[in-house]
């Protein structure tokens, strides 16, 4: 019925050490697979089921299913995976929203939840819970390294976001970390798609740069009627906008831009190269960002296998803790708040051959905690 | 405010209004004629752009990509009111409502199967790209003049159409008495799998038109579709004159509201207060703008048949 | 007894079967299943008297279902934090005041949507209250002050007096009564002189005015009773999710109570019962088989509303009585 992933087809080394606490674990997986955010949601499936490939671990189930980007089903089949299926953790979800329906509620349940993607402000900071592991970020770091790299150019920065609480988040997010002036700050309607009266206001507004966060089709919208505006000035924003997955729809009108992200794949270190040369061999495509942070998830669940029962849950969460694991982004470790302290890049978007990506031009932070860590009582 | 941005915005809304004319015209044009309620038109609108796209990306041409854009639209417009809307037509407005909801569930799906669910690549063609300068310094892009062009084009050719054509002349004819023309011996079920396989054919073409600046992917049709039913109830359902004011109404209103009630809160409150507050308040703005027109007029500013 | 009552009745008793039969075998997410079963019957019930008895197609009782939503969600989180609300009133976490609250809100709510758009009829009805209910989705969205679009969760499910709503067999019972008392009023209203003005409304206004009863007022008091009782099931729907968010509020969600009632049968007293058992089941066994449960979704319902006008209760006991 379910798409169970019996992980354990074709072994790739990569074992996690010592197979001492042979206890089953099953990892229910809710994520985004139909609708028009699937793109997300099947990088992160498909990374996660290559890491699983890879260990060849026994011990390991992981069922599926698809949230439609609803959050009531998000909470209908977490109630189902813990009920019925009986999981021991859970992953998948993509979106701020259904986060926060869901995640309260099963780390009340005693289930530990493992964030691919997605920090929600209130999960980090006073609503933290032992429960919760955010293997991705913080929804304000991209962008509070986006405000840091434009200290260094830009004096008047125009910056604008879809009027809704992840929009908010983020120009909050870069006014914490930029200090020259602002030529302006714009909400936008979410799933606004014509942004003329917004350019034309950049454009009257002497702004020497633009800042925006505009996810999914929005930011598609922007960038194209952008390149066409004739308005020249450079663009930045997080790595959402101009990540693996929407970079063919925008075609030549995101090269140059600038944005941030934990993770590029271009990033130098051996898990990455594995990584990146396998889920190209997998999938024949380039993974994206949301595809690196589930890969690092599937990896943070079998490491803490190797060192702790699922059973004994205390010990198992201090194993996750610990993050011991080849992370793809390099030096990753898990704050107080069990948020990732992490590096963030600025990338670049470029063309290799006929494929646009993105390029790592430099370092906005390095071991970047978030700003909420210290509301949490944990 | 410098005078020459404001005359920029009202041209922009101008343009968003002609924009929402495109896909609004066969959608009244539908209800006109048929009196049927369509809401799988923002799927034909997703279908056009579709089309366009592929075709675009496989020919290297983004005009080959718009006869296209038409040609899909203007089948599957045809394949549906065949196998699904011809029987709607004696049902009431509920049923209408369910099976052309049902026909969005099908046709996003569809897509999806087909095409997967990362968005396509469609830019606009080498020719119109670029920009025209405005007085006061400023440039607008070639594109969306074009837009405004072809918005006027479908405006004066939907008129003509009506008024001056044997096809125009049946139209209207099968608007006003549907028993009638059927007994001069016109063929009243193709004259209507024609007139929807056009109506189509217009939202394939806003969707292939808008598609080139916005984001070609499943689910583009539905924020667009509602606009235009704001559009259509406004100017008064069936009437091609009314879809074209009520456009343009609308265009205006919502650019400007997201443009001027930031400026305008921000004498009273910080200016992130009032870039937040006045985004809330625009986004609801030509909805209080519908229930005024309809509270004084509730069969829209140029009642037609309905 | 009617062949419809008796089909009514097996109906009901096959909702409350479910929760019964899951207990017995210990599949216990099977009881969350159909407490959404008969909380989205509630909600279509209210619909039903709007649309069943007065033919009016509301595109907008999402608005309603998510008003009563935020009732919930907003009395609880300040109960919750302690906080009061404006003019010093307390939050609460009392089901009976959460769904009074529900209620009036809906009811005013309602009242001022109805005013305006019962002044048009037919599609302009129809457009019109999708409009007014996308108005508040896109408010709600964009407002910050509970959530905007992550919407509000409910740490702690809501109290009733004397039960333990903790218990998802007691929560059931209590969506089940409920839902049982919104199909009393349905029958009693059907049943009514007011009921009977409102059909006669549907099916010919000019005859009604002319006996001196002006349909505008019947339609309205409808529409908003209507809409109360889909507000009470809007936050029995916040309090099973234990959250609240916007997307109760969208088009989606309208579309979605209409097919509950399509599904079932339009205008009959358990139509809405069996629409949503069926579409819940059908979204929980298709959903598990494929991705493409809505593609299949879809088709389904082009085959009910095409050949199968009755829905499941026209199949199983005929035609109607009331044309």
């Amino acid at each position: 019925m379910n798409k169970i992933i019996a992980a354990g087809l074709l072994g790739l080394g990569m074992s996690v050490s010592g197979l001492a606490f042979a206890e089953p674990v099953k990892i229910g997986m809710i994520t985004t697979l139909s609708g028009g955010g699937a793109g997300l949601g099947i990088d992160v499936r498909d990374a996660f089921a290559l890491a699983m490939k890879q260990a060849n671990n026994p011990d390991v189930t992981v069922v599926t299913e698809d949230d439609a980007m609803k959050p009531e089903i998000a909470v209908q089949i977490a109630d189902k995976m813990i009920q019925s299926e009986k999981v021991d953790i859970l992953t998948g979800i993509i979106w701020s929203n259904l986060a926060m329906a869901v995640v309260p509620s099963v780390t009340g349940q005693g289930i530990i939840y493992l964030s691919p993607n997605a920090g929600p402000s209130p999960l980090a900071g006073a609503n933290c819970n032992a429960n919760y592991f955010n293997v991705a970020y913080q929804n304000d770091n991209f962008h509070e390294a986006m405000g840091e790299y434009a200290n260094a150019d830009y004096k008047k920065v125009f910056i604008l976001a879809p009027n809704y609480p992840a929009g908010k988040d983020s120009l909050t997010g870069f006014k914490r970390f930029y200090k020259g002036e602002l030529a302006g700050e714009v909400y936008t309607q979410l799933g606004q798609t014509d942004y003329a009266a917004e350019i034309a206001q950049i454009r009257a507004s002497g702004a020497d740069a633009v800042f925006f966060f505009l996810p999914g089709g929005m930011g598609i919208a922007f960038t194209k009627q952008w390149a066409q505006s004739g308005v020249d000035l450079p663009l930045m924003g997080p790595a959402f906008s101009f990540s693996q997955d929407v970079l063919p729809a925008i075609g030549d009108a995101a090269l140059g831009v600038k944005n941030s992200a934990s993770w590029s794949h271009d990033l130098d270190n051996a898990a990455n190269k594995a990584f990146v040369a396998a889920f190209q061999a997998e999938y024949s495509r380039l993974p994206s960002v949301y595809a690196a942070q589930a890969y690092d998830t599937a990896n943070l669940i079998l490491s803490a296998m190797g060192k702790a029962s699922i059973s004994d849950k205390d010990a198992f969460r201090a194993a996750l803790k610990e993050a011991d694991f080849d992370s793809v982004r390099g030096s990753f470790k898990f704050n107080t708040n069990q948020h990732p302290i992490q590096n963030i890049y600025v990338r670049e978007v470029v063309k290799e051959g006929d494929v646009l990506t993105n390029k790592i031009i430099g370092t906005a932070f390095e071991n970047h905690e978030d700003a909420y860590a210290k509301d949490c009582k944990m | 405010m410098q005078t020459a941005l404001l005359i920029e915005q009202i041209l922009n809304g101008l343009q968003f209004g002609v924009m929402l004319f495109l896909m609004a015209a066969g959608l009244t044009l539908i209800f006109g004629v048929m009196g049927l309620i369509n809401l799988a038109h923002g799927s034909l609108y997703m279908v056009g752009a579709f089309a366009c796209a592929t075709v675009a990306a496989a020919t290297g041409s983004f005009w080959l990509g718009l006869i296209a854009s038409l040609a899909a639209a203007a089948a599957a417009g045809a394949l549906i009111e065949v196998t699904v809307i011809r029987r709607l037509y004696d049902r009431d407005h509920l049923d209408q409502v369910l099976a052309t909801f049902a026909l969005i569930l099908v046709f996003s799906e569809g897509t999806r199967w087909v095409f997967g669910s990362i968005p396509l690549y469609l830019n606009i063609p080498p020719l119109l790209s670029g920009a025209i300068p405005l007085p006061g310094g400023s440039a607008y892009p070639l594109y969306r003049v074009a837009i405004i062009g072809v918005g006027i084009a479908v405006a004066v050719g939907l008129h003509l159409l009506i008024t001056r054509t044997r096809l125009g002349m049946r139209i209207r004819a099968g608007e006003s008495d549907r028993e009638m023309i059927g007994a001069l011996g016109v063929d009243i079920r193709t004259l209507y799998t024609v007139v929807f396989a056009l109506g189509a054919a217009l939202a394939g073409l806003a969707g292939a038109l808008v598609g080139a600046i916005q984001s070609v992917q499943v689910g583009m049709g539905e924020p667009v579709l509602i606009l235009a039913f704001v559009v259509i109830v406004i100017g008064g359902i069936g009437s091609i004159h009314g879809a074209l004011v009520g456009a343009l109404l609308v265009g205006l209103i919502d650019t400007l509201g997201r443009f001027l009630l930031p400026v305008a809160l921000a004498a009273f409150m910080g200016p992130s207060a009032a870039a937040s507050i006045g985004a809330s308040l625009a986004s609801i703005l030509i909805y209080v703008f519908m229930a005024l027109v309809l509270a004084i007029r509730p069969r829209g500013l140029f009642a037609a048949a309905g | 007894m009617s062949r419809e009552t008796l089909i009514s009745l097996v109906i009901v008793l096959a909702l409350l079967a479910i929760p019964l039969w899951a207990t017995a075998v210990g599949e216990t997410f099977y009881i969350t299943l159909a407490t959404r079963m008969a909380i989205l019957a509630l909600a279509a019930v209210g619909l039903n008297i709007a649309l069943g008895l007065g033919g009016l197609v509301s595109f907008g009782h999402a608005a309603f279902f998510g008003i009563g939503g935020y009732a919930a969600g907003i009395l609880a989180s300040h109960a919750f934090n302690m906080e009061p609300l404006p003019f010093g009133l307390p939050g609460t976490n009392a089901m009976p005041v959460i769904w009074a609250t529900a209620i009036v809100a809906s009811g005013l709510v309602a009242l001022a949507i109805g005013a305006i758009s019962l002044r048009t009829a037919g599609v302009y009805f129809i457009m019109i209250t999708l409009a007014f209910a996308q108005m508040i989705f896109y408010f709600a969205i964009s407002w910050p002050a509970y959530g905007g679009e992550d919407g509000l969760s409910i740490f702690v499910r809501n109290q009733f007096p004397g039960v333990n709503t903790l218990d998802g067999l007691t929560f059931f019972f209590v969506c089940f009564g409920l839902l049982m008392a919104g199909l009393l009023l349905f029958s009693l209203l059907r049943d009514s002189r007011f009921g009977a003005a409102l059909q006669a409304a549907r099916q010919n206004e000019r005859r009604l005015a002319t006996v001196g009863i002006a349909p505008y007022r019947i339609r309205l008091a409808a529409f908003v009773i209507s809409a109360m009782v889909t507000g009470v099931a809007g936050a029995l729907f916040a309090d099973l999710n234990r959250f609240v968010s916007p997307s109760m509020l969208s088009w989606h969600m309208s579309g979605e109570l209409i097919v509950l009632i399509i599904l079932g049968g339009v205008g009959r007293l358990a139509g809405p019962v069996a629409g949503a058992m069926l579409y819940v089941a059908f979204e929980y066994f298709l959903g598990g088989i494929t991705e493409r449960w809505q593609l299949f979704l879809g088709l389904l319902l082009l085959a009910v509303v095409l050949f199968a006008r009755g829905g499941v209760v026209g199949l199983l006991a005929g035609k109607a009585r009331h044309g």
